[in-house]
């Protein structure tokens, strides 16, 4: 049997040892009528072999990035992982481990939880990083709640219409059963006007949540924003992208009180959405209202530097319901890619891999405008991403770009909120673009020539 | 042997103008950066007056993390008994699928007819946790046990609003996992905690006492987190039901109950798995996780989406698509779920098959008995003849006795070589030890382990609250790390 270790001579000395006949008596406290007669109605076990040529089979109904050249965003890059990244994190003394609670069993993983929060301020020039959250959404969730609790200020948060439609979702569902009204600020433009902004805000309001850049890949007017937030006596909560602070302003120059992110981009695969890496940083004064575990710096009985978990009592295990969250199990593996990608990074290679990224979006944007049938969809500086309009639909060009090996998207119409917000029509032309380090102009260029190509004498795929 | 350069802060080791991460040279043409974005936006030279990251090589950051992971304990390379956490062995085969190029690295907007191979692996996922259940509906959405509550909690509320009740409370036993009055409470709730029975169960007069009209839902751990079966379910759920609440199952413990019994069976409406306990998903280190949730039929239209559907195309084979139920209570997290997760979860389940799923509970209670027959005389374990897939020794006689702590035997323990099992929880046991072995732990281990427990409980006890002795850093001054925190590295600081 599968992962079993106990031969037919050891369980009966063990059934001895206890004093019982058989394992069944061991369940005696499961009252008979309720304990199954049959086999569960699941499929039979499979060796190894038969199992890999199984999985090897789904896997290939799927196109992943190896299959076509991804220029894919919404979200969730493709940037270069490299190798060490996977090497260190397939160490089973890391991925193998618990939640380190025993300190003295665990320095490995606290000192490198410790040097990701530390890499995390180092960033976004934020005072406080955690030790991870689940994703985005529920990252830019708990800043909501985190900020409710700073301000005590429970009847209101504003979110700009430019935040990842399903962050929005994922907002609206951890407020449904709360008396806090969620208000969202349309964004026709692409971008906020900060002067429709200042209106909405009121001296209920606990914050202002700011994705920059934001999902349509344009660039917000992230310091005077938060200034509004401000001036509002609200927190000001910026998402913003890892990999883009190599070039653009922090979150703590622009004046975010909280900063959250999905990790994704730093050293983690795409994996159909997840596990993924909620970052959450904020400035000092707030610590004790952070969600999620932080690691902290001591010493031991001799003195020795050393790590542990700190500051617990925020925390559901001890706290129960006046805990600042519910998590318990967080992203601890995907904190520690992260942690040996920006170690590999450094200073110049985080500068060079934003740059990169910036600038063949930006040569990606200008040749695919001027294809005829496609335009930008918003005028607005941008970093990596950005939203193009095509004249024979989203899906045409999406299903053109696939036939001929790229793969773009999403198409706005897949999110039911920005239908409703931009209108039908104009969310069926338009799509997301979104250029990292990896592409070459060559890959551009091949792309370009491929969407050249007068669409009727293509046969779309099917 | 480590020397102290191995485990120096990454910042320490910094050097200017060390480089570990190259990239091509930019082949597209290079125009000023502030031709491409308006100056505001750029970061400004008040940046270079922050810590930024560190410059290292490649191979110092190898050596580094290496070293580093030396110095933990983990299944891998030590038994880790610890309790309501189901440290079992995780197989080596999950992590050579799961990162299979079209499973690893797959878009979430990627085209539909481009992911099927996923869709058809998660749909037959739901399928089998529901069976596994007894419950019809599953969710995967869920990150984390604690996210599969609350989502769970949300589907509960919409329930009653949908019925024009509205109910604000949740109950549960003193026992409870620390997440389920949490969840209950980001889910608006209001939290009751009952006391237990002196057995260590749920005390029926206790709970019908406090149930009423206002009860939303009743939340128990079965088996409990003294490892026990919570033997009068069938009346718990039927109390619960008379006043129109609902039961909901903290599935943590399946691993001592699957494919013996089923919660929707017994009574439960809702549940969560811990994919990354009962179904060897590996903890790394705190996470990632996968909290699926399985509900009774009249609730799936609640569900937070996407969930996995299937239709059958015009040549009969199977198409799958995502879909959110009608009424659901919308996400929980952003994209489909933690799928890697979920992919190694599925990849055990294919593995065991329904005599391997069963065997794994009775295999998980038996190496739990026989661990508690072997220590119980000197740790007591108050509650219960015989265990289900975990206990909890007491060492209250001990530190009476001979003042010897149930932290002292934890920390001591990591001298010898074993992971420490869970300590002080749940609270209703005195210097609580709940300890965990799982079905992958062998008789020899768990002899040498209570071997090792006998010998510590004769060790003189000044030594012991001074242990562990051997490991490198002994009892971190957790005091003083809350009073003032340290929680990143600051030049300043550093040295
Ligand atoms: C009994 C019990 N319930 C709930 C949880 C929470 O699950 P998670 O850590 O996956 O959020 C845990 C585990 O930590 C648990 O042991």
């Amino acid at each position: 049997m599968a992962y079993l270790f106990n031969t037919p001579d050891e369980i009966a000395a063990m059934l001895d040892a206890i004093g019982a006949d058989s394992i069944d008596e061991l369940f005696s406290q499961i009252p008979d009528r309720l304990q199954l007669d049959g086999p569960l109605d699941l499929p039979g076990g499979l060796s190894e072999p038969a199992l890999e040529a199984h999985l090897r089979q789904l896997a290939a109904a799927n196109s992943g990035t190896a299959a076509r050249i991804c220029l894919m965003g919404g979200g969730v890059y493709d940037h270069f992982i490299p190798a060490a990244v996977d090497e260190i994190a397939s160490r089973g003394e890391f991925y193998t481990a618990y939640t380190p609670y025993q300190a003295e069993a665990s320095q490995g993983s606290l000192q490198a939880f410790f040097e990701f929060q530390t890499l995390i301020c180092q960033l976004t020039g934020m005072d406080i990083s955690n030790a991870s959250l689940y994703e985005a959404g529920t990252a830019v969730s708990e800043a909501v709640f985190m900020a409710m609790r700073v301000t005590r200020r429970h009847g209101r948060v504003v979110v700009l219409g430019s935040l990842h439609p399903e962050y929005q979702q994922v907002l609206e569902t951890y407020l449904d059963n709360l008396e806090c009204q969620l208000e969202i600020v349309a964004t026709p433009n692409g971008f906020a006007d900060v002067s429709i902004v200042s209106e909405a805000l009121d001296d209920t309001t606990c914050c202002l949540v700011i994705q920059h850049p934001n999902f349509f890949g344009g660039l917000e007017d992230v310091a005077p924003l938060c200034q509004a937030a401000h001036d509002a006596g609200s927190l000001a909560v910026v998402c913003f992208d890892p990999l883009s602070l190599g070039l653009l302003k922090s979150p703590a120059d622009c004046g975010a009180d909280i900063a959250v992110a999905e990790g994704q981009a730093l050293g983690i695969p795409a994996q159909y959405g997840g596990p993924f890496l909620g970052l959450l940083t904020c400035r000092k004064e707030f610590v004790r209202q952070m969600p999620g575990r932080l690691i902290g710096q001591t010493t031991d009985r001799e003195g020795r530097d050393c790590y542990v978990l700190n500051l617990q009592a925020r925390e559901q295990h001890i706290r129960r319901e006046k805990a600042t969250s519910n998590i318990c199990t967080n992203q601890g593996l995907l904190a520690l890619r992260a942690t040996v990608y920006l170690a590999l990074l450094g200073r110049e290679g985080l500068n060079e891999v934003s740059q990169l990224c910036c600038r063949k979006a930006h040569y990606a944007a200008q040749r695919l405008a001027e294809l005829p049938g496609i335009e930008l969809m918003f005028d607005r500086p941008f970093f990596k991403e950005f939203t193009i309009r095509c004249r024979d639909g989203a899906k045409s060009v999406i299903d053109r770009a696939a036939a001929a090996g790229f793969d773009l998207g999403p198409t706005l119409a897949r999110f039911p909120r920005l239908t409703a917000s931009l209108g039908d029509a104009a969310a069926q032309e338009t799509l997301l673009v979104a250029v990292t380090e990896q592409r070459t102009r060559e890959e551009i260029d091949g792309l370009v020539d491929a969407l050249a190509t007068e669409p009727a004498k293509l046969s779309s795929q099917p | 042997m480590r020397n102290s350069l191995a485990t120096e802060l990454l910042f320490a080791l910094s050097r200017p103008g060390r480089r570990a991460a190259r990239f091509p040279d930019c082949d597209v043409p290079l125009q000023p950066l502030d031709e491409l974005v308006p100056s505001q936006h750029l970061a400004t030279a008040d940046r270079e007056k922050r810590p930024t990251l560190p410059e290292l090589t490649e191979a110092d950051v190898i050596r580094h993390f290496h070293n580093l992971s030396t110095l933990n304990m983990s299944v891998d390379t030590h038994f880790y008994p610890l309790g309501s956490c189901t440290m079992k062995y995780n197989p080596k085969r999950h992590e050579r699928l799961a990162g299979l190029p079209g499973l690893v690295d797959l878009h979430p907007y990627q085209r539909i007819n481009d992911q099927q191979g996923m869709l058809a692996l998660l749909y037959d996922l739901q399928k089998m946790l529901a069976e596994i259940s007894g419950l019809p509906a599953v969710s995967l959405q869920p990150a984390a046990g604690a996210q599969g509550e609350f989502a769970a909690l949300l589907v509960a509320s919409a329930w009653f609003r949908s019925r024009g009740e509205s109910r604000s409370r949740v109950l549960f036993p003193s026992s409870a996992h620390g997440t389920n009055p949490a969840s209950a409470a980001i889910a608006g709730f209001e939290c009751l905690q009952l006391k237990e029975g002196t057995d260590g169960l749920v005390d029926l007069a206790e709970l019908e006492q406090h149930l009423d009209e206002n009860t939303a839902v009743f939340m128990i751990t079965n088996p409990n987190t003294l490892g026990l079966f919570e033997q009068q379910i069938e009346e718990i759920t039927e109390k619960v039901h008379a006043v129109g609440g609902l039961v909901y199952i903290d599935g943590a413990n399946m691993n001592a109950i699957m494919g013996i019994t089923r919660p929707g069976d017994f009574g439960g409406d809702m549940m969560h798995f811990n994919v990354h306990k009962t179904f060897t998903g590996p903890h790394g280190a705190g996470g990632p996780g996968a909290g699926p949730i399985a509900v009774r039929e009249e609730l799936s239209e609640f569900l937070p989406g996407p969930i996995v559907t299937s239709n059958l195309d015009d040549d009969g084979n199977p198409h799958f698509q995502l879909e959110d139920p009608p009424r659901s209570i919308g996400r929980v997290r952003s994209h489909f779920g933690n799928v890697g997760i979920l992919v190694r979860g599925y990849c055990y389940l294919r593995t065991l098959g329904p005599d391997g799923v069963r065997d794994v509970a009775r295999h998980a209670v038996l190496n739990a008995n026989y661990l508690k027959s072997l220590i119980c005389d000197l740790l007591p374990v108050p509650h219960g003849q015989h265990c289900m897939h975990e206990f909890v020794a007491s060492a209250a006689r001990l530190k009476e006795e001979r003042d010897i702590s149930a932290m002292d035997i934890a920390k001591r323990l990591l001298d010898f070589g074993f992971h420490a099992p869970t300590v002080y929880f749940p609270l209703v046991v005195p210097e609580a030890m709940m300890i965990e072995p799982t079905e992958t732990e062998s008789k020899r281990t768990m002899d040498a382990f209570a071997e090792t427990i006998r010998t510590i409980a004769a060790e003189d006890p000044g030594f012991l609250h001074e242990a562990p002795h051997q490991t490198p850093v002994s009892r971190p001054d957790d005091v003083q790390a809350a009073r003032h925190p340290v929680l990143s590295w600051t030049p300043e600081d550093g040295s």
